[in-house]
C-alpha cells in the first residue's frame, strides 16, 4: 500500500513537471528537432537566444511592463488596504468588492473592455496601455495580501506611534510600512510574476511592441525551436531566483 | 507650574446607544498617581483614551496642563501611553523603540543617546539596547514600554492595565517598579485597572467608575472606609451586607433591626427613620466572641487559616457572615462547628439606603 502511494505521488509529480524537465533537457540538445535519443550537448541555443534581437527586446519590454505595473499596483494596493483596514467610510464594503473584482474577470473581458476604453479615450496602444491593463489585476493581488496582513496587525502599534508624537505620515512610514513590508514584498512579487507571463490582456492592449510571452507565442506558430527552449529555461531560472529572493527579503 | 495636570469637564462619549463615558468631570493634580478603577465596560479605558487623544468626546472638554486639547490629535499632546499589549515596535530594537519619541524631535545624536540611556537605566534595562522585543520576557517588554513612554518626560503618563498580561508572580514586582518610577520622575500617572488591590496600594487618589460614570473620587482610604454607595463598597474590598430597618437615630448613630436583633451602626447619609436599609461592614471589623455576648449567635461553618489571619464563615439563622480575624500569638483559631457570637463597634458599620436590586 505504501509503495502504491509513493508510486502515485511520483506519477503526479512527473505529470506536473515532466514537460518542464523535457524543455530544459532539450535546450541543451544539439539536434534541431526535439527528438530522442539526444546526440550531443551544446550551449549554442543559449547563445543564439541571447543574441536574438527580438527575444531581447521582448524580454526588456516584459521587464519594463512588469516593473511599472508592479510599482503602480503596490502603491494603489497598499493605500487601498490601509483605507479598508484603518478607516470606516461610506461604501467601504462596495469598495472592497469592486477592488477585488478584476481578479475574477476573465482576461479576455478585461482586454476587450480596456481596448474599447483606450480607443474612445484616444490613448494610443503601446507599453503604457499594457502597463495600465496589468496594474488592474496586480492592484487587487497586492491589496488582498496587504489587507490580510493589516487585519492581523494590532491597532495599538499605530496608536503608539501617534502617542509618541508621530504624525500620520511619520507613523505610516516608520511603523506601519516596516511592519507590513513582508506582505508588500510577497504581493508585489505575485503581481510581477502575473504580469511577466500575461498574454491575453497584452494581446488586446499592445501596439507593435511585443512582450516576451507574446514573442514566444508568435514563434510557436512556426513550431518549437531550441532557442525558445533556452529562453524559457532562462526565464524559469530568473523566476526561481526572484521567488527565493522574495522569500528571503520577506522573512520575519 | 500648573497644578492641574488633567481636567475633564463634563466629558461624554457614546458608541451607538452605549454611553461609554457619561458626563465625567475629573481633576487630576500634577505629580499625582491617579487610578481609574472599574470592571470591563465601566468606561475607564475610554476615559484614558479621551485623555490620550485616541477618542474625541461627543461633549465636554479635555484640558492638559491648563490647555484645551479636546480637538487635538494624539500626536500633538504631551501625553504618552503604556498600552495593555505594550505595542512595542517589533521591527525596532530596544534602543530604537525607546528612542522613538526623541527621534521625531531635532536632537543631537549624543543627546538622544544620553536620554535613551537614562530611561533604560531608570527601568534597569541597560545592556539590552540591541535586543528585539520578541527576544524579551513579558516583564522586560513591559519595562521597555515604560522607558519608551517616559523618555522625553511627558506631562502625563497613561497606563492601560499594564499588569494584566503579566504572570501573577512578577506582577507585584512590576507594581513596585511602576510606583518607584512615578516617585522618581514626578510625572503625573493616570492608571487604569480593574484590580481593586492595585488601585488601593498604588494610588494617591482613585476614581471608581461604573457604566461610564464616576461613582466615587477620593483617596484609597476614603474609598475603602467611606464607600460612596453599596456598589463601591462591594467592588473595593470585601464586605458583609445586612438588610434591616432603621428604627431610630441619634446624630450619626442609628439603631437598626436586623432579623431578630437590634444593632447600632453609623449613618453614611441622612436616612428617614423607618426606612429599609442595608448595613455594610468589612470582615476585619467583625468580632468573634464566646456565646452569651450580645450580637448574632451562630456556628462557624468554614475556617480558613491564611497565616497572618484566619477567615471564617459564620452562619447565624439566614445570615452568612464573613469574618477576618488577625492571628495573635497564644490564641487558637475557632474550629468549624464552634458556637460563636458575631458583633461589631457601631463606628465600623455603615448604613446605606436599600436601593433597587442592580
Amino acid at each position: 500500500m505504501k509503495k502504491l502511494v509513493t508510486l502515485f505521488t511520483v506519477l503526479v509529480f512527473l505529470f506536473m513537471h515532466l514537460p518542464i524537465i523535457v524543455i530544459i533537457i532539450f535546450s541543451f540538445s544539439e539536434g534541431q528537432i526535439l527528438a530522442l535519443p539526444i546526440k550531443g550537448w551544446t550551449l549554442d541555443w543559449y547563445r543564439q537566444a541571447l543574441q536574438d534581437d527580438r527575444l531581447r527586446t521582448g524580454l526588456m519590454n516584459s521587464l519594463k511592463v512588469a516593473t511599472a505595473a508592479t510599482v503602480l499596483a503596490s502603491i494603489l494596493g497598499t493605500l487601498g488596504a490601509v483605507a479598508i483596514q484603518r478607516y470606516r467610510f461610506f461604501g467601504r464594503q462596495a469598495f472592497r468588492a469592486s477592488v477585488v473584482f478584476p481578479i475574477l474577470l476573465p482576461g479576455i473581458i478585461t482586454g476587450v473592455a480596456m481596448l474599447t476604453f483606450f480607443a474612445n479615450a484616444n490613448l494610443p496602444l503601446g507599453l503604457l496601455t499594457v502597463i495600465i491593463g496589468h496594474a488592474t489585476f496586480g492592484f487587487p493581488v497586492v491589496f488582498n495580501t496587504m489587507a490580510a496582513r493589516l487585519a492581523r496587525l494590532p491597532r495599538s502599534l499605530e496608536e503608539a506611534a501617534a502617542d509618541l508624537g508621530a504624525t500620520p505620515t511619520q507613523a505610516f512610514r516608520r511603523v506601519l510600512l516596516p511592519s507590513i513590508r513582508s506582505a508588500l514584498i510577497a504581493g508585489a512579487l505575485l503581481a510581477f510574476t502575473l504580469s511577466f507571463d500575461e498574454i491575453i490582456v497584452t494581446i488586446f492592449l499592445t501596439g507593435n511592441q511585443n512582450t516576451l510571452p507574446m514573442e514566444i507565442w508568435a514563434r510557436l506558430r512556426f513550431g518549437m525551436t531550441p532557442e525558445i527552449n533556452a529562453t524559457v529555461t532562462m526565464v524559469l531560472v530568473l523566476s526561481g531566483l526572484l521567488v527565493v529572493t522574495g522569500q528571503w527579503l520577506s522573512r520575519e | 507650574m500648573n497644578d492641574q495636570a488633567v481636567i475633564l469637564e463634563s466629558v461624554s462619549r457614546a458608541y451607538g446607544n452605549v454611553r461609554a463615558v457619561d458626563n465625567v468631570s475629573l481633576t487630576i493634580h500634577a505629580g499625582e498617581f491617579f487610578t481609574l478603577l472599574g470592571s470591563s465596560g465601566s468606561g475607564k479605558t475610554t476615559t484614558l483614551r479621551l485623555i490620550g487623544g485616541f477618542e474625541t468626546p461627543d461633549a465636554g472638554r479635555v484640558l492638559i496642563g491648563g490647555v484645551d486639547v479636546t480637538r487635538l490629535p494624539a500626536y500633538k499632546r504631551n501625553v504618552h501611553t503604556v498600552f495593555q499589549d505594550y505595542a512595542l515596535f517589533p521591527h525596532l530594537n530596544v534602543f530604537d523603540n525607546v528612542a522613538f519619541a526623541l527621534s521625531l524631535k531635532n536632537l543631537s545624536r549624543d543627546e538622544l543617546r544620553r536620554q535613551v540611556g537614562a530611561a533604560l537605566e531608570l527601568v534597569q534595562l541597560a545592556g539590552y539596547e540591541d535586543r528585539k522585543p520578541g527576544q524579551l520576557s513579558g516583564g522586560q517588554q513591559q519595562r521597555v514600554a515604560l522607558a519608551r513612554a517616559i523618555v522625553d518626560h511627558p506631562a502625563v503618563l497613561l497606563l492601560d492595565e499594564p499588569l494584566s498580561a503579566l504572570d501573577a508572580k512578577i506582577r507585584g514586582e512590576v507594581r513596585e517598579e511602576i510606583k518607584r518610577l512615578q516617585r522618581e520622575t514626578r510625572i503625573t500617572f493616570v492608571y487604569v485597572t480593574h484590580d481593586q488591590e492595585e488601585a488601593l496600594t498604588m494610588s494617591d487618589r482613585l476614581a471608581v467608575m461604573r457604566g461610564g460614570r464616576v461613582l466615587q473620587l477620593g483617596t484609597p482610604l476614603d474609598v475603602y472606609e467611606r464607600p460612596a454607595d453599596l456598589f463601591v463598597a462591594e467592588f473595593v474590598g470585601k464586605a458583609n451586607f445586612l438588610d434591616g430597618q432603621l428604627t431610630s437615630q441619634a446624630g450619626t448613630r442609628a439603631t437598626i433591626r436586623i432579623a431578630d436583633q437590634t444593632v447600632d451602626a453609623t449613618l453614611a447619609f441622612p436616612i428617614a427613620t423607618g426606612a429599609a436599609v442595608r448595613v455594610m461592614i468589612r470582615p476585619e471589623n467583625l468580632r468573634l466572641q464566646p456565646p452569651g455576648q450580645p450580637g448574632f449567635t451562630g456556628v462557624v461553618t468554614q475556617s480558613q487559616y491564611l497565616g497572618h489571619a484566619t477567615q471564617y464563615l459564620v452562619q447565624s439563622g439566614a445570615l452568612t457572615l464573613r469574618v477576618l480575624e488577625l492571628r495573635r500569638r497564644g490564641t487558637v483559631p475557632h474550629a468549624e462547628g464552634a458556637a460563636v457570637v458575631v458583633n461589631w463597634n457601631w463606628e465600623e458599620a455603615l448604613v446605606y439606603p436599600q436601593t433597587k436590586a442592580e
